[in-house]
């Protein structure tokens, strides 16, 4: 008896299960083809350039031009990238000037943005201060506007203190728009770590400096590294402010530096798609490294408040 | 020497009064506790005292010594942390050592007096861990080690037993006794616990909304609280409070019910007046000629005793009973009072009444 209730009991879900896991089944595929054409067409909308850059870096310069264009069997080369570096007099070229000065100003300016902007957020997150609210409103209204709207007050005054055409220049005015996003991002990631070590660090018999030094500060790395992988990335693409306050070879970043190569009477598109996958190389890097943490950047540190 | 005194501590957050004037004098080697609900101003007494936060006005003076401007390295405190405060990414042998780190004791220094302390609080398996190994009472005797490791002045403890369970707590209570007892050091003890408060303390001061209600041995606020609200908030269960008013030589309650005046009743005639009864001063048997005419309203039976809730009037008494206590409620029945051990506030401003005559 008790086994054929068993049975009876067991048998009514498993009459059940095979129907509705099929309903289940079908619809979670039906979802996962719309997802997968979207997200195809997607990943070809974005990638093609990408991978057009990529083969025109390695074509020879006839293949380049052929029409219809070869998309693989092309004779590989890597003249192109020797050409970003080395100059037709076996000197230095001015592109791998261009992103030396790149790697110098972005760096640097990422470094200043970094040493004010962290310490400023901590102190924005620790301490009461009159009309906080307002003055962090204040530092973020400073993004609320595109930065090519300051460039001709900015190149005004770059001309009257002697910055226009340096690295200086553009060092500080990188830093400038990334000391507000480090300050509000970097406010997400304090606000996450309890006062409470601090506190604890001061009656052990710490300054307030040290505390936040030794405990603090170790605490904040990842946050750290997100913003300052944005600020780099801002700092190493930006366009409008390199072009209009730089002009010589020497000082010039590298997005100026490769627009450049374009617009003469000939094109040497292999040259072109050579620099621009050098260019882009050192972000992917960088973003690849701390992925990790860009996500947690994304999520938690700039969305909080 | 370790005397820790405050004086006129004023404190407040946007519109919130956190501290209202407290003054508090702590006795070196006293173990002092400062009690009080969530949101009286105990934590930001505490944090005062250490320096963590800047007053709006009021003075800390540390063995008669002006402190009130000094920063939190300079005041020689330790302190014990609700939440514990450990650093996550230290292990727990440098969560102990930091005081002594700050201080640049030799490493043997440090070894030695960190081996100390594990010993003392039975920690010496964990000193490798880090805090986010440990369970709630670990943790809870990490952050006691760290604070213990040196000898400060005056040690703050800011509710280091709420996060533990009831029988941890119970055992820690006995062993924060047992190592006050053997460092004669100054503790400031903040809790909202009447039972920590009670069995802890040498002197307890009752903190309501940033203003001191009360400041006295244990049993002296149990016994002779100052106002209605500490006779209210200490004791368990809590005093029974009837309305009435005096007329002659006769209590007369708001419910109907009369008593005799007590002698040390010296409250003027009509006046509202509180009668405060404690559970254990009332009782459900024929004991004395003071008796209120109720009704049973429920039983709490608690293991040693029970507590049996009668209705008289419109008001409730909780009145302390033997375990074996029977009833159904409805009941009528008599509580009688022992009324040399009743308290009387005055309904209006809450304060007792019953100070002086007694």
């Amino acid at each position: 008896m008790a086994v054929s209730v068993d049975k009876a009991v067991a048998a009514g879900p498993a009459r059940d299960r095979p129907p509705r896991v099929r309903r289940r089944g079908g619809r979670g595929r039906g979802r996962s083809l719309l997802e997968v054409v979207l997200l195809t067409v997607l990943a070809v909308v974005m990638l093609f350039p990408v991978l057009w850059m990529i083969e025109t870096s390695i074509k020879e310069n006839r293949d380049v031009y052929a029409i219809p264009a070869e998309f693989i069997g092309f004779t590989v080369t890597l003249d192109h990238f020797k050409d970003v570096f080395v100059a037709g007099d076996g000197g230095r070229s001015a592109l791998s000037v261009a992103f030396l000065n790149s790697v110098v100003v972005a760096g640097v300016s990422t470094v200043l943005a970094t040493v004010l902007g962290v310490p400023a957020a901590w102190a924005y997150s620790r301490f009461t201060l009159r009309a906080k609210k307002d003055q962090l409103f204040f530092i973020l209204s400073t993004r609320f506007m595109p930065p090519v709207v300051v460039v001709v007050p900015i190149f005004l005054m770059y001309r009257q203190v002697g910055l226009i055409d340096t690295k200086l220049g553009l060092i500080l005015i990188y830093a400038a728009f990334n000391v507000p996003f480090t300050i509000w991002m970097m406010k997400g990631f304090v606000d996450e770590v309890p006062a409470e070590y601090e506190d604890a660090a001061m009656l052990d018999g710490y300054t307030r400096l040290q505390a936040f030094w030794k405990f603090t500060l170790p605490l904040l790395v990842p946050g750290i590294a997100a913003t300052a992988v944005f600020a780099l990335i801002f700092s190493w693409n930006e366009f409008v402010f390199a072009i209009f306050l730089t002009s010589s070879d020497s000082v010039r970043t590298a997005p100026p530096a490769i627009a450049g190569l374009i617009g003469g009477t000939t094109v040497d598109w292999g040259l072109v798609a050579a620099a621009s996958v050098v260019f882009a190389l050192p972000v992917l890097v960088f973003a690849y490294l701390v992925r990790r943490h860009l996500v947690a950047g994304v999520t938690l540190g700039a969305v909080r408040r | 020497m370790g005397t820790v005194a405050v004086q006129g501590l004023c404190k407040s957050f946007g519109k919130v009064q956190a501290l209202d004037g407290v003054t508090l004098d702590v006795p070196d080697g006293a173990f002092f506790v400062v009690l009080g609900p969530s949101g009286a101003g105990k934590t930001t007494t505490l944090r005062a005292i250490a320096g963590l936060d800047k007053l709006d006005s009021g003075s800390v003076h540390l063995d008669g010594k002006d402190a009130t401007g000094d920063a939190p390295a300079a005041r020689d405190l330790a302190m014990v942390f609700q939440n514990y405060a450990l650093y996550p990414r230290h292990t727990v042998f440098e969560n102990i050592a930091s005081p002594l780190r700050a201080r640049r004791c030799s490493s043997r220094e440090i070894a030695a007096a960190v081996e100390r302390m594990s010993r003392l609080l039975h920690i010496e398996r964990l000193l490798q861990r880090r805090p986010a190994q440990l369970s709630g009472g670990e943790m809870q005797r990490v952050a006691l080690a760290r604070a213990l490791v040196r000898s400060p002045r005056a040690f703050l403890m800011d509710e280091p037993l709420t996060n533990l369970d009831l029988k941890l707590r119970v055992e820690m209570r006995t062993e924060l006794t047992r190592i006050h007892r053997s460092l004669g050091a100054t503790f400031v003890y903040v809790t909202n616990d009447q039972v920590e408060a009670l069995s802890m303390a040498d002197q307890v001061a009752v903190l309501r909304e940033g203003k001191v209600q009360q400041v006295g041995t244990p049993t002296e606020v149990y016994e002779r609280p100052a106002n209605r609200w500490v006779a209210g908030f200490v004791g368990s269960p809590p005093i029974s409070l009837l309305a009435c008013r005096a007329e002659g030589d006769r209590l007369v309650g708001a419910a109907g019910w009369t008593l005799p005046r007590p002698r040390w009743a010296t409250a003027q005639d009509g006046r509202a007046l509180l009668l405060g009864l404690r559970a254990e001063d009332l009782s459900v048997e024929q004991r004395g000629d003071a008796s209120l005419a109720g009704e049973l309203y429920g039983l709490e039976p608690l293991g040693d005793r029970t507590v049996v809730d009668v209705r008289v009037g419109t008001e409730i008494l909780k009145v302390k009973a033997r375990p074996t206590v029977v009833g159904t409620p409805g009941e009528r029945l008599r509580v009688t009072v022992d009324l040399d051990r009743a308290h009387l506030f005055d309904a209006d401003t809450g304060l007792s009444l019953s100070g002086a005559g007694r």
